[in-house]
């Protein structure tokens, strides 16, 4: 599926990550968080993120949302179901055959009784919808995530996560279409979607946290090591807990 | 047939009058969770202020249905962390009553976002002689991934009492940590206490202004 991503592109994607990668080593501090030696530059990235967020991203998701339920439903079903073909992939790649399987005829149903994924017909049916992309298989094979990154208008990550990231979008169907315009409408409404779902749970984050930036790190963190484990991390005892 | 009625008033009176021993003793965590949550869904169901963002009956509805089983004490230990031992005795109370208004507010806000979800509880795995459980639950909404909350409950002499709230694997309390921490680095147990108290004062502030 590569070969219809023009190479200039993905070798763009690479030597970007790569010049990311090397800006964060030599701006690295130290005696802040251990998984966030890039600190500074994170932040700095985080504040321009939730500029553009407050001014562009959260109100055009506001727009959206006025679009009625059922529809915004029909939506998410259309891309759940072709990010159900990878997410089956990668249950595989980490060993759960089963629910690559079940993902696989998820697939199937909802292409089809399902009519191009518009309805999760398969749900009802009992195959239930998972979650997973690269960066958790890679997670589960016990790479570690290494530094905590903060991507430009996408936010918190890892450098396995961002890597993960780059495998996803290589794969991802939506950036197979040749034509620009529908794939740049499809990603953009992909996004939109996305951060529509989010509204109103987004300001807690504002509420809850003395300083978000952190807030959001730990979120992230501990987030990614739930899903790693599919939901069931290994409870340790606390130390601090006495 | 009379019999059997009259038994049924005096198992009625005796639960009556055991309600409160019963109600935080012999209740078995995981029926603890669901009778708690199913009782605020009713409530939040019927209460069009709530729905509608009505903040300070939210706040009133947790206060009085939810916190009871919430140990608000060993919630602010686990978020402090490390340098709750350092505390006095006097800081501790302080602090533990700040981070419990600052919590109360931000997820009480979450109640007028309820819109029908539908909420599942997974079975209870845990031995009868465990003191410490996680209570799983889900959260399904139509068009979305279901959205995890487990609950952690640790038994005391009163009953089993909530310590800790996951929402899709993230602790609410212990999410706090690194910002915890940050602060007592800068300004001691103090600085944290001031910071957690503006805090709360700003989110005050802005929840008048919009009423």
């Amino acid at each position: 599926m590569i070969k219809h991503m023009p190479d200039t592109e993905s070798l763009a994607a690479r030597t970007a990550t790569l010049g990311l990668a090397l800006a964060l080593t030599a701006c690295a501090s130290t005696g802040g968080h251990p998984k966030d030696p890039f600190e500074s530059v994170n932040r700095a990235t985080f504040s321009f993120n939730e500029t553009a967020d407050k001014y562009v991203m959260r109100p055009v998701a506001q727009v959206y949302d006025y679009v009625p339920l059922p529809i915004k439903v029909g939506v998410g079903n259309f891309f759940g179901n072709i990010g159900d073909v990878w997410i089956g992939v990668n249950n595989v790649l980490q060993g759960k055959f089963i629910d690559g399987l079940s993902d696989g005829g998820r697939v199937l149903v909802n292409s089809t009784v399902g009519i191009f994924g518009l309805f999760d017909v398969a749900s009802d049916m009992g195959l239930e919808k998972h979650d997973e992309d690269l960066g958790q298989t890679l997670g589960s094979w016990g790479v570690g995530e290494g530094p905590y990154i903060v991507l430009p208008f996408l936010g918190p990550s890892t450098v396995r996560d961002s890597v993960g990231l780059i495998g996803d979008l290589q794969v991802d169907p939506v950036w197979q279409f040749k034509e620009v315009a529908v794939r740049n409408s499809l990603t953009g409404l992909r996004f939109v979607h996305r951060r529509a779902a989010l509204l109103g749970a987004d300001t807690t984050a504002d509420q809850a946290a003395l300083d978000k930036y952190g807030y959001m790190r730990s979120f992230y963190l501990q987030y990614r090591l739930n899903q790693v484990y599919d939901g069931q991390p290994p409870r340790v005892k606390d130390p601090d807990d006495e | 047939m009379k019999k059997i009625a009259s038994l049924f008033a005096a198992l009625a009176l005796s639960v009556g009058v055991q309600f409160n021993a019963f109600a935080a003793d012999a209740t078995a965590p995981d029926a603890l969770v669901k009778s708690v949550t199913d009782d605020v869904i009713t409530i939040v169901r019927q209460d069009k202020a709530i729905q509608s963002g009505d903040t300070r009956k939210a706040v009133e509805l947790v206060e009085t249905r939810v916190l009871p089983y919430f140990d608000f004490a060993h919630m602010t230990r686990l978020a402090v962390g490390r340098d709750w031992k350092t505390a006095s005795p006097e800081q501790k109370t302080i602090l533990t009553q700040e981070f419990k208004t600052l919590l109360v507010r931000t997820y009480s806000n979450a109640l007028t976002q309820y819109r029908n979800q539908q909420i599942d509880f997974k079975p209870l795995k845990a031995k009868p002689e465990d003191t410490d459980v996680v209570v799983r639950t889900e959260v399904r909404q139509p068009g979305a991934k279901a959205v995890q909350i487990d609950y952690n409950l640790e038994k005391l002499p009163e009953g089993w009492k909530v310590y800790d709230v996951l929402v899709a694997g993230v602790s609410l309390v212990t999410n706090y940590r690194d910002d915890f921490g940050k602060e007592v680095r800068a300004g001691g147990i103090d600085g944290l206490i001031k910071s957690l108290k503006d805090k709360n004062k700003q989110l005050d502030t802005t929840a008048s202004a919009k009423r």
